[in-house]
């Protein structure tokens, strides 16, 4: 059964956990002049921004009484959002699937395995989108409840009733005016569409820019582009643009934001900073560029991305699935 | 102008076996033009049936979509990198 809704409970979500993250400055990486903020979502309690999803998308299949008693749900993931539904099942006594790339880290899966989650591999080579495809099949002969975060309205909705309203608030209580641009990096799509219409609103000037991470450089188990995947919930027309971000530029910002901020970041968020810096450079002085750091480093330590030089890392990871 | 077009590894195939290839024109819409000249397979895949762009494919100059420029009329030089990629997701 797969499922798509509209409503987010925000007070469901901080009872199952969901935090308001810092906003931090990334004083020393901001390019001269300009004033970078970047949310730091490794304080929700699983590590990562995909509490936030995983929480709207429960209370609202709890809402619509899909998950009113206790319930078997199965969900494609690379993991962060895997590991979020699978703490948020065992506490409310559901059973969890995950249906997960088999070239993710074995963090990923320890922290799986933590939480009692069922794990299916998919094949590695065919990325996220294989996983996608194979839980809608799953689901469809099981009956399992499948959240499918790629196409539930609560995902957006998740950062449209929270992380947005918190950038507001928290850069209003910082003294800072509106910000002319918001950078995150692309997944399901739902951070920079809900955070983007949430800030849209009151900022109607903002840019709103998303940095591709170079998932599909490593990709190659699709037979064709026809293979490809745009999640239901994310609308290109909604941005105003969209930077490729590398494996080398992400690898290298996220070892600067360790080194010069103290930030102890995976590598999407390496992503993110150097789209922002990119985009931050190119306004004018005294512009304010926020963006948002997915996760901390803790579930990438065996991949290799810490170690040696940047290009021996690229190197280390190219056969893996990332995010 | 003589742009570089990095290719995915699904689309190497039809430019035998090639990461990346050589090809001239002023625009991306010249560009691709000349690849369906060169590699009628690989231009094939460039196109859709309302001759814009594939659904499911991003294209990058330089590193921005082109969809957010001007679209197969972004500019190119001798310079330019156009990098091909699938729409994939993640999360």
């Amino acid at each position: 059964m797969t499922i798509a809704r509209a409503g987010v409970d925000a007070g469901r979500m901080r009872q199952l956990g969901v935090v308001e993250t810092p906003l931090v400055r990334l004083d020393r990486i901001s390019p001269p002049g300009r004033r970078i903020y970047a949310k730091a979502e490794w304080h929700q309690p699983t590590g990562s921004v995909k509490d936030r999803i995983a929480a709207a998308m429960v209370a609202a299949a709890e809402a619509d009484g899909s998950l009113a008693g206790p319930a078997d749900i199965v969900e494609p993931s690379s993991g962060n959002t895997g590991i979020a539904l699978a703490r948020i099942a065992r506490m409310l006594g559901h059973r969890f699937s995950v249906l997960i790339p088999d070239n993710v880290s074995h963090e990923r899966l320890e922290l799986l395995e933590a939480f009692g989650a069922a794990v299916e591999f998919t094949p590695g080579a065919e990325g996220s989108n294989g996983a996608v495809r194979r839980a809608e099949l799953r689901a469809a002969q099981t009956g399992e409840v499948m959240l499918h975060q790629y196409e539930n309205a609560a995902n957006p909705g998740a950062h449209e009733a929270t992380t947005g309203p918190e950038i507001e608030w928290q850069l209003e209580e910082l003294g800072e005016g509106a910000p002319s641009a918001f950078v995150a990096t692309l997944g399901t799509g739902g951070t920079i569409m809900g955070v983007g219409r949430a800030l849209r609103r009151s900022f109607p000037a903002i840019e709103i820019v998303a940095a591709e991470p170079p998932a599909g450089e490593t990709i190659s188990g699709l037979r064709s582009m026809a293979d490809g995947y745009i999640p239901p919930v994310f609308d290109p027309t909604a941005l105003d643009g969209r930077v490729l971000v590398r494996s080398g530029p992400s690898i290298a910002m996220m070892r600067r934001l360790v080194d010069e901020e103290g930030l102890f970041v995976g590598p999407s968020s390496g992503a993110a900073v150097h789209a922002a810096v990119r985009r931050a450079a190119a306004l004018p002085d005294g512009s304010v560029v926020v963006t948002l750091l997915p996760d901390a480093g803790w579930k990438y330590l065996s991949t290799g991305v810490y170690s040696g030089s940047v290009d021996e890392a690229v190197e280390a990871v190219a056969d893996s699935t990332l995010w | 102008m003589s742009a570089t077009i990095n290719l995915p590894t699904i689309l190497r195939g039809h430019a035998g076996g090639s990461r990346t290839i050589e090809v001239t024109g002023s625009t991306v819409g010249e560009v691709f033009d000349h690849v369906s000249r060169d590699f009628p397979k690989l231009g094939e895949q460039l196109s859709s049936p309302d001759g814009g762009l594939p659904v499911f494919m991003n294209v990058f100059v330089d590193d921005e979509d082109i969809r957010y420029l001007a679209g197969l009329d972004t500019t190119v030089d001798d310079h330019t990198e156009i990098t091909i990629l699938p729409a994939v997701a993640g999360g």
